[in-house]
């Protein structure tokens, strides 16, 4: 009963969903960012190297993206 | 959605696909469609390749070559011996390249704009023949289910099965204790604790299935969706660095897929050590 007249006032299903993917993507953007930091350093340190530490890194990126692309879904479904 | 009078055509972007027509009780979505097509793409430009192969390659067998030979080398990074990567490639280059030539369907001009308008009672909504094929979420959970089951089956082809079963349920650790007992009496403690231990390694399974499945579909879907949104911004030079960003997202994805089955099917593969 109180739910029906909260929502006759706001639209919760679009709060809902800009939220989540609003705080929802704060921690993957700071672990994206970290990674790219790491790499960066240590290609600085021994650029011979970047070749190699390319894929891992492009691959521990993907993983932390992954995390934001289940938020994405999850903003998806909300209807 | 809203209502609308007749008159207008909606266009509408759903999370699931559109049925084109019914064979039986069969649907045939139009992603299927476009994954057939990516199929038929594939076969025939692989036959056409591998029509004269010679001693000394020339030509478009030089590149072929080529592209297997950087795709050993890496795999050999992950697996650490050749023969391991000659007997598991195949399963990833296939995966790497059917997702490949799907993701970069969904980029081309006649799909999501062909089509026909199917009248509701909701209004008339025009249904694109052609969707891309990986936006659908059948695809990468189909993909990722086949992938699951050829990790297990590939692990306990080469470990045995009772060792392989052992690694999620772990049944030899507790008919050791009699054995060891005498040896060594922490054995009745520990090792009722390692049977259960391994078990929750079974939700880790699911987990890996649902990641897969979802991190592809999100990708890709979330891509089409931002293309069509710039696209309505403004039509002309908007959505370029977009297509550019999806071109790039359509290869990582692609690469992460097959490079993570490469790696829990060597991880699979592998003799446990404690």
């Amino acid at each position: 009963m109180e739910g029906q007249t909260v929502s006759a006032a706001i639209n919760l299903t679009m709060i809902a969903k800009a939220l989540a993917i609003g705080v929802g993507s704060i921690a993957p953007a700071l672990a994206i960012g970290k990674i790219g930091t790491k790499a960066m350093e240590s290609i600085g340190r021994n650029p011979e190297a970047a070749g190699k530490i390319l894929a891992p890194m492009l691959l521990s990126a993907a993983f932390a993206e992954a995390v934001a692309i289940y938020v994405l879904v999850v903003a998806f479904t909300i209807s | 959605m809203a209502e609308n009078n007749s008159n207008q055509i909606q266009h509408e972007t759903t999370i699931f696909a559109e049925p084109i027509f019914h064979i039986g009780n069969f649907t045939i979505t139009n992603a299927l469609l476009n994954t057939w097509l990516a199929v038929i793409i594939l076969v025939i430009f692989l036959i056409a390749a591998s029509k004269k192969i010679r001693k000394i390659p020339r030509g478009v067998q030089n590149v072929f070559e080529f592209l297997l030979e950087s795709a050993l080398n890496f795999a050999d990074s992950i697996t650490g011996s050749r023969k391991k990567s000659v007997k598991l490639l195949p399963i990833c280059l296939t995966l790497f390249l059917f997702i490949l030539v799907n993701n970069y369907l969904g980029l081309m001009p006649f799909v999501g704009s062909i089509g026909f308008v199917e009248s509701t009672h909701g209004g008339s909504f025009f249904i694109p023949m052609f969707r891309g094929g990986t936006a659908d979420l059948n695809t990468t959970l189909a993909l990722a289910l086949i992938s699951f089951v050829a990790i297990h089956i590939s692990g306990a082809l080469t470990v045995g099965v009772w060792n392989y079963f052992n690694r999620f349920i772990n049944i030899k650790a507790f008919l050791e204790i009699p054995n060891k007992f005498s040896k060594n009496k922490n054995v009745a403690l520990v090792n009722p604790i390692k049977s259960f231990v391994s078990i929750i390694e079974i939700v880790g399974e699911a987990a890996k299935v649902a990641s897969l499945s979802l991190r592809l579909f999100g990708n890709i879907f979330a891509g089409e969706i931002l293309l069509v949104s710039m696209m309505s911004i403004f039509a002309f030079f908007v959505p370029i660095p977009f297509m550019f960003l999806e071109i790039i997202v359509g290869l990582v994805q692609a690469l992460v897929f097959s490079i993570l089955v490469l790696v829990f099917m060597s991880m699979a593969t592998s003799a446990e050590e404690h």
